[in-house]
């Protein structure tokens, strides 16, 4: 145990010895306190019920982040849209991981392919045109996709090419974060995956100005894939 | 008056004097009003959700003896690294001798406020290290030599054209004005640095205590990038940042991103749970986490202000302050600017030294009407002024004792009003000059000119029949 530590934690005691002030605690404080993830869901911006409001919802806020999304009613659909985004768009090398969809998706594809797997080579990562991977969930509220670690090929594979492409299938809409944390929770419990991402949208910058710019570091445009929506 | 408030004068008035600087600003923070309360009327209850955020972060206060040793435990169990810093040479130590370990040449950094508190930068280059500031108003600054202006808009005050003159000059580049070619002039130049990196190095928004995970909240991908390729992750953050758990986030990553820049949710919030795992393909493989008190448990122990230390950095204080858009970000000479930084650097820094800051202020309160998590600032910068009148200079005292014995006595206070009259008539010819002790407000302003009769005598002369 560093001393550091020991000072810290008694200058914390120490200093919470005096209660606080009530004319500052004041009673707004109390009856904040104790909302829950449930009561939550009262303040934020509302999510309808039912999963074509979801959907609406998402494709709404979808549009604002400016992601794009397209629908597909299957897995042949979705690989005849990626065959025809890779002819558009010019893909020479595509960047995934392995798992169901993302094996299909990368096979019809017929380019080829840097795995994000252990030892994957980082140079080479950086030179894709694009990065194809699966997620955890999507979310309406926010238009937002969820990824972590494991779901997704690692922490670099959704950042570094300048193209993200996601792979969902439509009974992964969640409404909210509430439900995300949830489900994380139920998924991995103790076991966490060391990295938990967030993705609202393709990566930007206003520091210029306050103006508007897509792809500062991260992928300058975000393609969500949804299938049997 | 002490160096730091006579520079802060000659600052704060060099800027106020530039219009153009001001218009500028003024339109910056006009766009950010707009947009955020658009945002903001898509809650269902905005008012309940800043009650509910400041409930979650007035519990962790509460109970931080707890909840940081749990944190710090959940960390260590993942195999992260905890440093406990005292002060900021602590911290400063710590790093050092981290990177020295590894054998470190280059650091690549994500925005970190933190940091800029324990002027980690400085101490780096000077120990022959280099560091990169990878966020784009960061980036910039730090190639202008200069420290951020605000600390959520680092480089707000700059025009394209002088951005586009510093990376002309810098990275020998083409000349182009174009925000979006000059974001991807700077992305061209930083990509190298994250591959490069052998330390990455960020701060944190938030510390889960329940899983033992830093969230991290950015637009630009620049700290996921910092965590995804360097082989080490040291991550700086305030003792006050942690939150009981992961649901906290489901309210405060919104309010956060609602409050600081008017989005509904910023582009990247990612958690942070340790070290690359066995299966994992990417990560660092070393993770330190830097806890810092520096000064944060004097401001705990005040009962009076410790809810100042709910702040969430959000910034929304500065972009609704009258005062921040008129002096600008670089006349406090502070880390955190606006109606918080005036707030807390007293208590972190010394009241003797910082208390002029709680007088810029028109005591307006749009602050405290607009921070997410309540805290009560406008009426903490007047705690903060009656703390300072307690240890006022003698000359200071002086003045305020010779007040209210004037105010106190009627007959002193007629006599002094004539005199008042008087004088001003006869010093009118010094009015703006050197010699006049109102200079500083008369030099660009004009007073009043004191009515030719007071309204006592007005009252008296009506009542006794000489006027109506």
């Amino acid at each position: 145990v560093s001393a550091g530590r020991t000072a810290i934690l008694a200058r914390i005691a120490a200093a919470l010895a005096a209660p606080t002030d009530p004319h500052v605690r004041g009673a707004a404080h109390e009856a904040g306190a104790g909302a829950g993830a449930e009561g939550f869901r009262a303040f934020l911006p509302p999510v309808g019920e039912g999963a074509a409001e979801r959907m609406r919802l998402f494709a709404e806020q979808a549009a604002a982040l400016r992601v794009d999304l397209h629908a597909v009613a299957d897995g042949e659909a979705r690989d005849r849209l990626l065959r025809r985004l890779a002819g558009e768009l010019g893909w020479r090398t595509v960047a995934s991981h392995e798992g169901a969809l993302t094996g299909e998706a990368c096979a019809s594809l017929g380019l080829p392919v840097v795995l994000a797997a252990p030892g994957y080579d980082r140079d080479a990562l950086e030179r894709c045109d694009v990065g194809i991977t699966a997620c955890e969930a999507l979310i309406a509220q926010t238009g937002s996709v969820l990824v972590t670690s494991r779901s997704s090929g690692g922490r670099a594979l959704t950042c570094l090419p300048p193209h993200h492409v996601v792979l969902a299938r439509a009974d992964q809409l969640l409404p909210d974060l509430t439900a995300g944390y949830a489900l994380l929770r139920a998924a991995y419990g103790g076991d966490w995956p060391t990295f938990i991402g967030l993705i609202t949208g393709p990566s930007r910058t206003g520091d210029i100005e306050r103006i508007l710019v897509l792809g500062a570091h991260g992928p300058k445009r975000l393609t969500v894939i949804v299938q049997a929506w | 008056m002490s160096s730091t408030a006579r520079e802060f004068h000659r600052a704060a008035g060099s800027v106020a004097a530039d219009t153009g600087q001001r218009a500028f600003m003024r339109k910056a923070l006009g766009g950010y009003e707009k947009t955020r309360a658009a945002t903001e009327a898509r809650f269902t209850d905005w008012q309940a959700a800043r009650t509910a955020a400041a409930g979650i972060k007035w519990d962790a206060l509460e109970d931080l003896h707890a909840l940081i040793q749990r944190f710090a435990a959940n960390l260590e169990r993942r195999g992260v690294k905890v440093c406990w810093a005292e002060d900021a040479e602590q911290a400063r130590a710590y790093i050092l001798e981290v990177v020295r370990r590894h054998g470190a040449k280059r650091i690549v950094k994500s925005k970190c406020m933190t940091s800029e508190e324990i002027h980690l930068n400085e101490l780096l280059e000077r120990e022959g290290f280099s560091v990169i500031e990878s966020d784009l108003g960061e980036y910039i600054v730090q190639l202008r030599e200069e420290p951020p202006y605000h600390f959520v808009f680092p480089s707000m005050h700059l025009t394209r054209g002088q951005i586009d003159r510093l990376f002309v000059e810098k990275h020998g580049c083409a000349s182009n004005d174009d925000p979006e070619a000059l974001t991807m002039e700077a992305r061209r130049v930083l990509r190298r640095s994250y591959l490069d990196a052998d330390i990455g190095f960020t701060g944190a928004n938030f510390g889960v205590a329940e899983t033992g995970m830093i969230s991290i909240t950015e637009n630009e991908g620049n700290a996921r990038l910092t965590t995804a390729l360097p082989r080490v992750h040291i991550a700086l953050m305030g003792i006050e940042k942690i939150i009981p758990s992961l649901d906290d986030l489901a309210l405060l990553l919104p309010m956060l991103a609602t409050a600081g820049a008017g989005q509904a949710l910023t582009c990247y919030n990612s958690l942070y749970a340790g070290p690359r795992g066995p299966d994992e393909p990417d990560g660092p493989e070393e993770v330190h986490v830097v806890l810092l008190d520096n000064q944060r448990t004097t401001l705990l122990a005040d009962p009076e202000q410790r809810d100042a230390l709910r702040c969430i950095r959000c910034g929304a204080c500065l972009n609704v302050c009258p005062i921040f858009k008129n002096i600008g970000g670089h006349s406090y000479g502070t880390t955190y600017q606006g109606p918080i930084g005036s707030v807390i650097t007293p208590h972190l820094r010394g009241l003797k030294d910082w208390k002029h800051l709680s007088n810029a202020s028109s005591l307006c309160g749009a602050c405290t009407a607009t921070c997410p998590v309540r805290i009560d600032l406008h009426h903490h910068l007047l705690r903060n002024r009656r703390n300072a009148a307690a240890s006022a200079s003698l000359a200071e005292r002086a003045i305020y004792a010779g007040f209210a014995a004037v105010m106190r006595r009627p007959w002193l206070y007629r006599a002094a009003t004539r005199a008042g009259r008087l004088l001003s008539w006869l010093a009118r010819p010094l009015a703006g000059t050197v010699l006049d002790p109102l200079r500083a407000w008369r030099r660009t302003r004009t007073l009043p000119e004191p009515a030719a009769t007071s309204f006592k005598d007005y009252w008296r002369d009506r009542a006794a029949g000489k006027r109506r």
